[in-house]
């Protein structure tokens, strides 16, 4: 019963401090998936499911919420906790905006907290890829030209999915 | 009755059809919503965006609930953001349920070894766009920096690390507010 409530709690909470959405919500799933106290998936599961999320449809927290649901409760149950408790934050709070919206649309308080949130997500995002450069993603040279060729192909626009399939054919005539 | 079973299926539709999430979910998202259904106009939705943007969650899950609660309160946006969920769920659970195994094949097993430093890519990578994008500035660059680093070096929890980001653009705004009135 412990490690449902445990579930549920750590996915509530993902979804609470979730701010901007996508890879800057990644270190904050990583700290409460991927490490101590909790150790659901280690460093490469968590790095694979990453890139499951990006071929797959949909956001990459419902992704990780129903796959980490699952893999440590063995039931659909567990899952639907998870992905319940990393949606209901931002329903609730998305409902208040949406009926107060004209008011909060130029609140000064909530627009000062924002010019420093914004730059923040970004620290976040660059959190996310700190915390996944290690041994266990990097294990050889080549990783690094993988990395180093993603990473410009990325900055041209080549579309992600692409980039994903081939690095995993290099990863397949490599290794 | 009627529209509550189209908000279902259009966010089912967006959910099944954007890979990857976020950002790249937004022309379908436009699609849907402004141009065939048209349940928001353009300009609504550049508000939609904004709010998205400052609650927390994954975007694509606050366009849901905003759009079902402009048509149809709090029914459209439960229906809205079941529908938006659903394809994830189920394909994910259909991965971590019967395919996840096969990550033990030693051909599985290389095909990952090749993606894994090709997704630390996917993510870094668009911190430089972005950045230009919002036109950061020294000091957001060195904010960026400092919450990377305790994040990710001292092992600080992201959550409070928000609070904080937070609390210091209210302080600073305060202090800003006072000094041009005096």
């Amino acid at each position: 019963m412990q490690i449902y409530f445990e579930l549920f709690m750590s996915f509530f909470k993902i979804g609470l401090f979730g701010f901007g959405g996508g890879y800057a919500m990644l270190p904050l799933i990583r700290h409460e998936v991927a490490g101590a106290p909790h150790n659901w998936l280690s460093m490469v599961d968590f790095t694979d499911m990453v890139a499951i999320s990006q071929i797959t449809p949909g956001p990459v927290a419902i992704n990780m919420a129903t796959y980490v649901g699952y893999a440590v409760s063995g039931n659909i149950f567990g899952a639907l906790l998870t992905t319940l408790g990393v949606c209901l934050p931002p329903l609730i709070i998305m409902l208040l905006l949406a009926k107060f919206y004209l008011k909060f649309r130029k609140n000064q308080y909530i627009e000062m907290a924002f010019k420093t949130l914004r730059p923040g997500i970004l620290g976040l995002i660059a959190a996310a890829a700190l915390s996944l450069m290690n041994a266990h993603n990097f294990i050889d040279k080549a990783s690094l030209v993988i990395f180093a060729a993603v990473f410009v192909a990325c900055l041209c626009r080549i579309h992600p999915i692409k980039l994903i399939i081939l690095s995993g054919v290099a990863g397949l005539l490599l290794y | 009755m009627n529209e509550l079973w189209q908000l279902f299926w259009s966010f089912f539709r967006i959910g099944m059809f954007t890979l990857g999430g976020g950002y790249a979910m937004l022309p379908l998202i436009q699609h849907e919503v402004v141009e065939k259904r048209q349940w928001v106009d353009s300009k609504e939705f550049i508000e939609l965006l904004a709010l998205a943007q400052t609650a927390p969650g994954p975007m694509a899950v606050n366009a849901a609930v905003f759009v079902g609660y402009k048509r149809k309160s709090l029914a459209g946006s439960i229906v809205a953001t079941l529908g938006m969920t659903l394809p994830s769920f189920m394909i994910i659970l259909f991965i971590a349920m019967y395919l996840i195994g096969f990550r033990e094949n030693r051909y599985v097993e290389s095909f990952f070894k090749g993606i894994r430093p090709a997704v630390v890519a996917l993510i870094a990578a668009p911190l430089y766009s972005l950045g230009k994008a919002m036109k950061i500035s020294w000091f957001g660059i060195i904010l960026a920096g400092s919450v990377a680093a305790a994040i990710a070096f001292a092992d600080i929890s992201p959550a409070i690390m928000v609070i904080v980001i937070a609390a210091l653009g209210l302080c600073l705004g305060i202090i800003q507010k006072k000094r041009k009135a005096a």
